[in-house]
């Protein structure tokens, strides 16, 4: 029980800050909002419908966010020494990892909730699909789960702004098909049942890196 | 690490190791013979199909390498000795090598055969993935601040990026499943003679032992580059 209150302090931690400081859902949701507004000049207009495009579009710019927000999540905790501080209290180091994933899945479907509704507006979507309810947050979670542990990781090396995109692209690619193409298929109007099996790769990829980040990650941080 | 260093300094003797490697020489020279002049021409795909001998073993071990890496990671984050990591390290190193090879081996046989340089099929995909995450995984070596640090770090990425390989293979499997159905042990499909059958498991058989070879060399050859940076920084 008291695991769990470890988890929750950090995480409410991490959300007060937020509230307070508005450091990362705003900050993203303006890059984002900028991403959104570029992406419309990669493509020709009128060469490829809306549809097609926007899946892809969607997630690297969810996938670009997260970036930026994982890091900034994980980093935070450098300044004033706080990160030696949480190292220091009386549970293992999986704590931090399971409050750093929590926290920075909260912050990236807060954008996502944001951005989703615009994505809708800029690309002329008739409609917002209902299977996005289950898509989002399993992909974003797996996004997340990954994001945490490398941004970690890559903290604890030069040039870590670089690091952590060199590894963690490659290893979320199931991550990003299954979203791609379940959004996708979504969008094309498929009822659930077309969506079913990327749901279960998505969830199957979250489950794997949970179970391995939190075996792992005590290893990745200390000192 | 005295061993290594005695050996410098010490008379040079004919060890078991410049055996394996006259043997591995020998068998690799055999193995040529065999792929090129010995085997017949395949009917369908003609002298090209040859590349096939050099190009399964070669990514087979690619992945029996990923695979060490991943072992050897595991038990260096449960015994934290440096002697497994420099196991790993050189695995990984390795693994890049062939991979390379497998993968521009790969894209000169699709060529004349699909007509194609490259397609995005699950284990091509696959390996090309494996090759970005191992050159991220020498990369993180390369970038951490102490050799124990890096150590670490680099094992935790051999981990994750082994662990990804079924994930990767099952979505990409499903996002295209348009894919080349494999030739051997396809039952009435395969059409692989008993000499292109004995040229592949003597290739196969070769090219494992040259890892092995260079596995051992390069494991040496880290050990002593160890012993010199520790000297360096006394």
């Amino acid at each position: 029980m008291t695991y769990w209150l470890a988890i929750a302090a950090i995480v409410k931690k991490d959300l007060l800050l937020e509230v307070r400081g508005k450091e990362v859902v705003l900050a993203v949701s303006f890059f984002v909002l900028l991403m959104v507004f570029t992406f419309n000049f990669a493509f020709r207009p009128g060469s490829i419908p809306n549809e097609i495009m926007t899946p892809g579009v969607l997630w690297f710019t969810f996938l670009f966010a997260g970036m930026l927000s994982f890091q900034r999540v994980v980093n935070s905790e450098q300044e004033n020494g706080c990160l030696d501080g949480l190292m220091l209290c009386p549970y293992g180091r999986d704590v931090i990892f399971i409050a750093k994933t929590i926290s920075s899945f909260v912050f990236v479907m807060v954008v996502e909730a944001i951005a989703i509704p615009i994505f809708a507006v800029v690309f002329n979507l008739s409609a917002i699909p209902i299977q996005l309810i289950l898509i989002v947050p399993v992909a974003t979670l797996g996004i997340a789960v990954i994001g945490t542990f490398l941004s970690a990781l890559s903290m604890n090396t030069r040039l870590r702004e670089v690091m952590l995109p060199v590894l963690m692209i490659p290893l979320v690619v199931p991550a990003v098909i299954g979203a791609v193409e379940s959004t996708g298929d979504a969008f094309d109007g498929a009822g659930w049942a077309a969506v079913q099996p990327w749901i279960y790769v998505l969830i199957i990829f979250d489950i794997v890196f949970l179970v391995v980040g939190f075996l792992t990650f005590e290893h990745v941080l200390e000192e | 690490m005295a061993g290594t260093l005695s050996a410098r300094s010490g008379k040079r003797r004919f060890g078991w190791m410049d055996a394996l490697f006259a043997v591995t020489t020998v068998l690799m020279v055999v193995n040529f013979y065999l792929i090129f002049l010995w085997v017949p021409k395949e009917a369908v795909q003609g002298n090209v199909q040859r590349i096939f001998y050099l190009h399964l073993p070669v990514a087979w071990i690619a992945y029996l390498a990923f695979f060490l890496v991943f072992i050897f990671s595991v038990l260096h984050l449960r015994k934290r000795s440096g002697r497994w990591d420099r196991w790993a390290y050189s695995s990984a190193e390795l693994g890049v090598v062939f991979t390379s090879v497998t993968i521009v081996s790969g894209i000169i046989w699709a060529k004349p055969i699909f007509g194609v340089w490259w397609t995005w099929d699950a284990r091509l995909t696959t390996t090309a993935l494996l090759w970005l995450i191992y050159v991220g995984y020498l990369m993180v070596g390369a970038y951490s601040e102490s050799p124990e640090k890096s150590s670490r770090l680099r094992a935790a990425v051999g981990i994750l990026g082994f662990v990804v390989v079924p994930i990767n293979y099952l979505s990409v499997y499903l996002w295209d499943t348009v894919h080349v159905e494999p030739i051997i042990g396809g039952g009435e499909e395969s059409f692989l003679s008993s000499e292109m059958y004995t040229t592949l498991m003597f290739s196969l058989f070769t090219f494992t032992l040259l890892f092995f070879v260079l596995l051992k060399v390069r494991v040496m050859l880290r050990s002593s580059e160890e012993t010199i940076t520790r000297i360096a920084s006394d």
